[in-house]
């Protein structure tokens, strides 16, 4: 399996005053460490504190609601903020079958998220189309937007998800403020289950 | 009376417009399309019958011809009865029910989004579940099975 390169370089924008200013330091003696200490703190507060936008498209919905509710424990993670405005949210939930008629309007949703920002895709119908390869459903979320991380399940469970943020997380420890974009990684392949 | 006198009456009433297909589990009778809207006004507002509520409209391509199909059940009387109308594949058009039963506004812009079927005489006959900018009507046979629309954003 390679990696999925239709939305590279979708992300590479300037790194901004601070990430011009930090790669200057980075070529000071020593500057690796501070750079390397102020990525570490943007990374974990961004990590701990991502909300997620509040939507729903289907069936999946059902579940990812459940996750938010009392007896998952969302919180843990720092995304129990479910955002009614995807200006104030960090990672889009794609819950549902996306339909041709809907994804004009995902699309804008994620479009006026502010950067940072983040997709998930849960489940079967998000990923890939799941079960419906018909007339009227986009086959997967990456078809309309860079996905980070895939959750497949018809649906998922919402344990599945709480992984899917853990990996979340793990991508967003890896970026830098110094880098543009994302680094590309190889998809980790779980063997977790059967 | 029963189900299956209430057809028989049908029959005698509308002859030869009016053809009973099935008595059992359910009454179908197959209705010529010109006769639709007496037929479905005899069966509201006959005291005996008063079929007062629509469940459903929807169509069956038969690819040589287009079967649009009505449901209808009595409230007081508890019974159902299934009308079928065939109207050609190539000219499907039928008299539309909104003026006897106002919940058919929806139901025939479902079947005409989907099927194609034109109900004439409906106050605003569009599309309601797919984009109004859709092309064909998905349902068909005719409807080639791998075709998507063009993403424009
Ligand atoms: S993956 Fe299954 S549960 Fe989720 S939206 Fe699709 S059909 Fe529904």
């Amino acid at each position: 399996m390679g990696v999925d390169d239709r939305w590279k370089g979708y992300h590479e924008t300037d790194p901004g005053p601070l990430g011009n200013l930090l790669t200057k330091v980075a070529d000071l003696p020593g500057g690796q460490v501070l750079v390397g200490a102020a990525d570490a703190l943007v990374d974990w507060g961004r990590k701990c504190s991502i909300w997620p936008l509040t939507f729903g498209l289907a069936c999946c919905a059902i579940e990812m609601m459940s996750t938010g509710a009392s007896r998952y424990d969302i919180d843990r993670f720092g995304s129990g903020v479910f955002r009614p405005s995807p200006r104030h949210a960090d990672v889009m939930l794609v819950a549902g079958t996306i339909t041709y008629k809907m994804a004009p309007r995902v699309r804008r949703l994620y479009e006026q998220m502010p950067a940072p920002k983040w997709v998930i895709a849960y489940g079967n119908c998000a990923c890939s189309g799941g079960p419906f390869n018909t007339y009227s459903v986009v086959q997967g979320m990456d078809e309309i937007a860079p996905v980070d991380v895939y959750i497949p399940g018809c649906p998922p469970r919402p344990e599945a998800l709480l992984y899917g943020l853990m990996k979340l997380q793990d991508k967003i420890m890896a970026e830098s403020l110094t880098r543009k974009g994302v680094p590309v990684l190889e998809p980790v392949r779980d063997r977790q289950g059967a | 009376m029963n189900l299956c006198e209430i057809g028989r009456e049908l029959e005698r009433r509308y002859d030869g417009l009016v053809r009973v297909v099935q008595e059992n589990p359910d009454l179908v009778v197959e209705v010529a399309r010109e006769k639709l809207l007496e037929v479905c006004r005899f069966l509201k507002d006959t005291p005996d019958f008063e079929f007062n509520f629509l469940i459903f409209i929807t169509a069956v391509d038969r690819v040589d011809y287009l079967e649009v199909v009505y449901c209808l059940r009595s409230m007081s009387n508890f019974r159902q009865i299934m009308l079928k109308v065939q109207v050609p594949a190539d000219n499907p058009e039928v008299p539309s029910l909104t003026g006897i039963w106002p919940a058919a506004g929806f139901d025939e812009r479902e079947t005409y989004d989907l099927l194609g079927v034109r109900f004439s005489g409906h106050p605003d006959l569009t599309r309601i579940l797919l984009p109004d900018d859709w092309e064909g009507h998905p349902l068909r046979k005719s409807y080639p099975v791998d075709k998507r629309p063009v993403r424009t954003y």
